[in-house]
């Protein structure tokens, strides 16, 4: 029998077979095999979207005698789908090479093509303005870039296209630590201080989002007190009692804002 | 004959044995609860008087404790056992007198000063409190009055809440295995320090969630020898606060029994996080905090305040202490016996190690909470 050295997948071809009488062939091989009733001395017909499954076979005639050959079938060089994978879906502003993204390109039958492709990575902000394009060859079917998050935070947009097919994933991104984080103080009725931060933004200016947690501390005395308190509307807010003389700082996380001596008003 | 039935046969021998050594010479409690002699002796003494209120409240049986009160008009059964046990769902509600300590102060013929130390225990741990007991002699019998403590009634009232909650949607089983899933929050460990103590290694430090959604923590710590095979591993279990909102950051603290470090060549740190749902809401001040050196009962006393109108069932204090040099060097937590209720401040007390005290400079208190109905 003469089977094809190599068989794109999915397409249709045909072994030929010398000889005479009955005989079984098999094809054999990754995810795949296939039998059939064969008279010797004809040509087997296999239609198209019968092999699809790309590797190596084993194509065996087992008739009066038995012969083995092998045969490859190879992914389709036109790519059908692209599976594409970014990392993370959520991260701070101004993060260098913080977002990775992976493309695996398939054919029809979900091979992968491993015919060298370029593939377009595309990061733009969410108004479709400020972009970072990379184009990145294939390598046995995969391609991956690093991009940098963008200074201002929102959805991305981030696109890998290649010959007609493209995935797109939105990547989150948020504002950083807050920076140059200060607060003031005013009295309040009751003995008490009103501590209110300024609206509390990232060093790129984002304003960090509602619900992050800013500490406020008073010392007084050796003894100190202290409120865990989350961002409303931009800004941090609490009420502490007023001792004169106290020492109230306030911080965020790793990073710490100013700290005032409460003098009364 | 069959294995085990000589087993068996032991098992049925020893188990008549005990049920009748039981019924011969029961236990004092048991002989009580199955409604034979009175438990209690005679209120002859001061001493017998307050032990004999100290087992009725370890039994449970508040209206007789209540009834053998000398100040019993003041104040209803219903107050003093919300007194004993909180009016609102807390440890104490689920809390067991394991025993008490009584120590007489003064005594005259006809009154005397008793204090009253009640050891009580609960899933997290146990704590205690005293009372300082005034006993009156009425004829040939002492009676207690008892200093009531009542909670503060927090008047009905509307207080809105509008703190930033968070909800999550995961990812669907029909999604794409390439379709991004919500991203787990990012969490780093900010500081670690191992340290050798009496019972063995202990690993501590702080968390940071650095993320702007919350996240449900916990930390791992593995000890690994110095050819690079696992000692123990171990995790934070309640030495940590499980939910950490955006920025917040939270002490932790590990300990591996009968370990030393000379024995550990390295240790690997896996701190775990999950996004959940959560609610910035309640906020909890922690006010007067105070660190007392002082021999004997280092501790760092202080407040808690409730700021938000729900009520806090039960709170668990975590402490950091630092050195001169912004080290970790100790993590202490104390679990509160009592609800937070809205505006009303609860005092803590967090024992530190005698050793330790010398060397703290500074502190930082947060506070992990729990209220009942909120599944945040």
């Amino acid at each position: 029998m003469s089977p094809p050295q190599r068989v794109a997948a999915g397409s249709a071809f045909s072994i030929s077979t010398t000889g005479s009488g009955q005989a079984v062939l098999y094809i054999v091989g990754p995810g795949q095999a296939l039998r059939r009733n064969v008279q010797l001395g004809e040509a087997v017909s296999f239609p198209a979207g019968v092999l699809f499954h790309a590797g190596r076979y084993l194509v065996i005639l087992a008739g009066p005698s038995t012969h083995t050959r092998e045969m490859d079938v190879t992914p389709a060089d036109q790519p059908h789908s692209l599976s594409f994978l970014a990392k993370p879906s959520r991260l701070p502003v101004g993060l260098q090479n913080g977002i990775s993204g992976t493309a695996y390109v398939f054919d029809a039958y979900r091979n992968l093509v491993t015919t060298p492709l370029p593939v377009s990575f595309a990061l733009s902000d969410q108004g479709g303005g400020a972009s970072q394009t990379q184009t990145v060859t294939t390598r046995n079917g995969v391609a991956w870039t690093r991009m940098n998050s963008a200074a201002k935070e929102g959805s991305a947009k981030f696109v890998a296209q290649t010959n007609g097919v493209s995935g797109t994933r939105v990547i989150e991104e948020v504002p950083g630590s807050p920076c140059g984080l200060t607060m003031h103080a005013t009295a309040a009725a009751g003995d008490k201080v009103d501590l209110q931060t300024t609206p509390v933004r990232d060093c790129a200016g984002n304003a960090v989002p509602d619900g992050t947690i800013v500490t406020f501390t008073e010392t007084y005395k050796g003894e100190q007190s202290t409120a865990d308190v989350p961002i409303k509307k931009g800004i941090a807010q609490v009420v502490m009692p007023a001792h004169i003389g106290a020492r109230i700082s306030v911080a965020s996380g790793v990073v710490a804002g100013n700290e005032i001596r409460w003098g009364g008003r | 004959m069959k294995k085990g039935t000589p087993l068996a046969i032991i098992i049925t021998l020893l188990t008549f044995a005990l049920v009748a050594i039981g019924t011969l010479w029961p236990n004092s409690t048991a002989v009580y609860w199955s409604g034979g002699e009175n438990l209690l002796r005679a209120s002859s003494t001061p001493q017998a008087a307050v032990e004999n209120l100290g087992d009725q409240i370890r039994l449970r049986h508040y209206g007789a404790a209540y009834s053998s009160l000398a100040n019993k008009a003041e104040f209803t059964e219903q107050d003093f056992i919300y007194d004993l046990r909180g009016s609102h769902l807390s440890l104490r509600t689920f809390a067991t007198l394991a025993s008490f300590e009584v120590s007489p102060l003064h005594a005259t013929a006809d009154t005397a000063v008793v204090a009253m130390r009640l050891h009580w225990s609960t899933v997290v741990g146990g704590f205690e409190h005293t009372r300082v007991l005034h006993l009156v002699r009425n004829g040939n019998r002492w009676q207690v009055d008892w200093p009531l403590v009542k909670e503060k009634h927090v008047p009905p009232q509307v207080i809105p809440v509008n703190y930033l909650r968070w909800d999550v949607i995961y990812r669907g089983p029909g999604d794409d295995w390439g379709v991004q899933d919500v991203e787990s929050p990012h969490v780093r460990i900010v500081d670690m320090h191992p340290v050798n103590r009496a019972a063995g290694a202990v690993v501590m430090g702080e968390l940071l969630n650095e993320d702007v959604v919350p996240a449900f923590v916990s930390v791992r710590a593995s000890l690994l020898a110095k050819d690079g095979s696992t000692i123990a591993s171990a995790t934070s279990f309640d030495m940590i606060s499980h939910t950490l909102l955006p920025k917040q950051v939270t002490p932790f603290r590990i300990q591996f029994p009968n370990v030393d470090l000379s024995q550990v060549g390295s240790i690997r740190m896996t701190p775990l996080a999950v996004l959940v749902s959560a609610s910035a809401d309640p906020i909890v001040e922690v006010d007067n905090q105070k660190f007392n050196p002082a021999p004997g009962q280092s501790s760092l006393t202080g407040q808690l305040s409730n700021q938000s109108g729900q009520i806090v069932n039960v709170a668990h204090v975590l402490s950091t202490f630092y050195d001169q040099n912004g080290q970790v060097i100790w993590v202490a937590g104390q679990y509160v016996s009592r609800a937070l209720l809205p505006q009303t401040p609860v005092p803590f007390r967090v024992p530190v190690p005698e050793d330790l005290a010398k060397e703290i400079k500074s502190e930082r208190t947060i506070v992990a909470t729990y209220s009942v109905g909120n599944h945040l």
